[in-house]
C-alpha cells in the first residue's frame, strides 16, 4: 500500500516548521513518529497534500523535572519514556502507559506529542495525562499557550490546537507525598489498541484518605472519558475497597462504549468496573511506598 | 528529493518521491530484497530493519526520512562471509520454518542483544513482540536468540 502523493517539508526549526503551517493551513499535516499517520495514509484513510516533517527539530526530545513540572518534550519516543529512570522511579504510571502502546518497534519511532495531538480515543497517554491533570504547551505564530488537558480533547480525532499550532511540551505537576498511580489495560494481543484500559492518579494525606484523585478511560467512548463523578466520590474518603467499588462503578457509568470486534459494549462497561478497581488497588499500594 | 543513506556500510544516494516507503526503497531501489514485505500495516515485523541503531518497521517509514541515516539489514549480518551469531543461532536450533519472518526477527533481536545482552527468556518473548512468525515457531526463535546472547558472550 502506497500513500498518496504529498509535498515533503523537512524543517529544522520550530518557527520554520510554524511558518509552514501558516502558509499550508489545512492541508498540512504534522508527521512525528508517524506510526499512526503513516498506516492511516496507507489506507488513504488520510490523504494530506503537504507534510510537515517535525523530526529534525532539535531540543523537542527531553524528559526532565523544572519548576514543579515533570516536563515531556513532544518529540520524546514511546521507547525513551519507557527507559527513563526518572520515569520508572517517580511516575509508574507513565511507565505502565508506554510498556503497552503498540510493540517495541513502534515505540521506537512513536512519540508521546503525537500519540496525544492525534486524539486517538484508542491512544493510551490521553487517559493517563488526564489522570495526571496535565498540560499541553503549543507553539504557534503567536508564541506558546498552555492548554489544560481537560479542554484539549474536543472531539474524535479532534483536538483544541489551531492549524498552525505545534504541541511542543507536556507538562505534569510533580505528584505531592504520598501519590501513586497505575494505567492497568486488557488487549487481545500485544500491538491492538485496548479493549479498554483506566488511568489511575491518587495523593494520600496521613490517614489515608484521598486528597486528589483522577481517573482517565481509554477507548470506550468518542474521546478518552474523564470519569469525574469517580473522581469527585474519592476525594475526601478513606482508600478502602468499598469506596473503590462504588468509585468503579461511577467510572463504568461514565463510560460510553460501542459494540464492535473488540466486544459488546456491556462486557466493556464491566471491563471498566474491573480494571478500574485494579488500577485504584495498584495506584494506593503506590501511593504507600510500594511499588 | 535526494536522499543519501548508508546501508550495510555503504553508501548510496537517490532521487525518490517522498511518498516512497523504506521497505520499496530497499527492495526495489536498492534491490535488496531480504527485508520483506509481510502485513505492510504495521503489524507484522516482517520489513524490521536497525536504523541508527533502534529497529524499526521500515513499511511506516518514508525513505526521505531516513536522509542520513544508517541502516543495518539482513544481508548486513554477516561480514566476510561469516555467519552472524544470530544467524548461526536460527541455523542451529531450527528457528525457522517457513523462513518469511526471519529477517525481521533477526533485525529486530540484532537491536535487542545490544541493548540487552544477557536477556532473560522473557525479556527475549518481549523484545520480539512486535514480531509476528505466522509458523507460530518462537519456541526455537527464542532459542536461536539465547544461542546468539550466549555465543557473544563468550566471544
Amino acid at each position: 500500500m502506497i500513500p498518496a502523493s504529498f509535498e515533503y517539508f523537512c524543517p529544522t526549526t520550530l518557527s520554520e516548521a510554524i511558518a509552514l503551517l501558516q502558509k499550508h493551513g489545512d492541508d498540512a499535516k504534522i508527521l512525528s513518529g508517524g506510526q499512526s499517520l503513516l498506516p492511516m495514509m496507507k489506507l488513504r484513510l488520510a490523504s494530506p497534500p503537504v507534510i510537515i516533517d517535525i523530526n529534525r527539530i532539535d531540543g523537542l526530545s527531553y524528559i526532565r523535572e523544572s519548576d514543579g513540572y515533570l516536563r515531556i518534550g513532544s518529540l520524546t519516543r514511546e521507547a525513551d519514556l519507557d527507559v527513563s529512570g526518572l520515569i520508572r522511579s517517580k511516575y509508574p504510571i507513565l511507565a505502565d502507559t508506554t510498556s503497552v502502546i503498540a510493540d517495541p518497534l513502534v515505540r521506537n519511532s512513536a512519540t508521546v506529542g503525537g500519540n496525544l495531538a492525534h486524539a486517538d480515543p484508542a491512544n493510551d497517554h490521553p487517559a493517563t495525562m488526564l489522570a495526571l491533570n496535565a498540560e499541553i504547551v503549543a507553539t504557534g505564530s503567536k508564541g506558546a499557550r498552555t492548554i489544560a488537558i481537560h479542554d484539549f480533547f474536543t472531539g474524535l480525532f479532534a483536538t483544541a490546537l489551531t492549524p498552525d499550532e505545534i504541541l511542543t511540551e507536556i507538562r505534569i505537576p510533580v505528584p505531592a507525598k504520598r501519590s501513586g498511580g497505575a494505567y492497568v489495560k486488557v488487549e487481545r494481543k500485544v500491538g491492538d489498541f485496548a479493549i479498554a484500559a483506566v488511568a489511575v492518579q491518587l495523593t494520600l494525606d496521613q490517614n489515608n484518605s484521598i486528597q486528589k484523585a483522577g481517573i482517565g478511560l481509554t477507548n470506550v467512548g468518542p474521546t478518552v472519558i474523564h470519569a469525574k463523578d469517580a473522581e469527585d466520590f474519592l476525594v475526601g474518603k478513606i482508600a478502602e475497597p468499598g469506596v473503590f467499588g462504588k468509585a468503579a462503578e461511577l467510572a463504568a457509568n461514565a463510560s460510553q462504549p460501542s459494540s464492535d470486534l473488540r466486544g459488546p459494549a456491556e462486557y466493556k462497561r464491566a471491563l471498566v468496573k474491573t480494571l478500574t478497581v485494579r488500577a485504584l488497588n495498584r495506584a494506593l499500594e503506590r501511593a504507600k511506598g510500594g511499588n | 528529493m535526494h536522499i543519501e543513506v548508508t546501508v550495510n556500510g555503504t553508501k548510496h544516494a537517490a532521487d525518490v518521491e517522498p511518498r516512497l516507503l523504506l521497505v520499496h526503497f530497499l527492495r526495489e531501489v536498492l534491490n535488496l530484497t531480504g527485508t520483506h514485505i509481510g502485513c505492510d500495516t504495521t503489524s507484522c515485523g516482517a520489513c524490521s530493519i536497525v536504523l541508527n541503531g533502534r529497529a524499526i518497521k521500515s513499511c511506516t517509514l518514508l525513505a526521505v526520512q531516513a536522509n542520513g541515516g544508517d541502516i543495518l539489514t539482513v544481508e548486513g549480518l554477516a561480514v566476510g562471509g561469516k555467519l552472524h551469531a544470530l544467524q548461526e543461532g536460527f541455523h542451529e536450533q531450527h528457528g525457522l520454518q517457513c523462513g518469511f519472518c526471519t529477517p525481521g526477527m533477526m533485525m529486530t533481536a540484532y537491536a535487542f542483544l545490544k541493548g540487552n545482552p544477557k536477556p532473560t527468556e522473557d525479556e527475549i518473548r518481549w523484545g520480539i513482540s512486535g514480531n509476528l512468525c505466522r509458523c507460530t515457531g518462537y519456541v526455537n526463535i527464542v532459542k536461536a536468540i539465547q544461542y546468539a546472547a550466549e555465543k557473544t558472550g563468550t566471544e
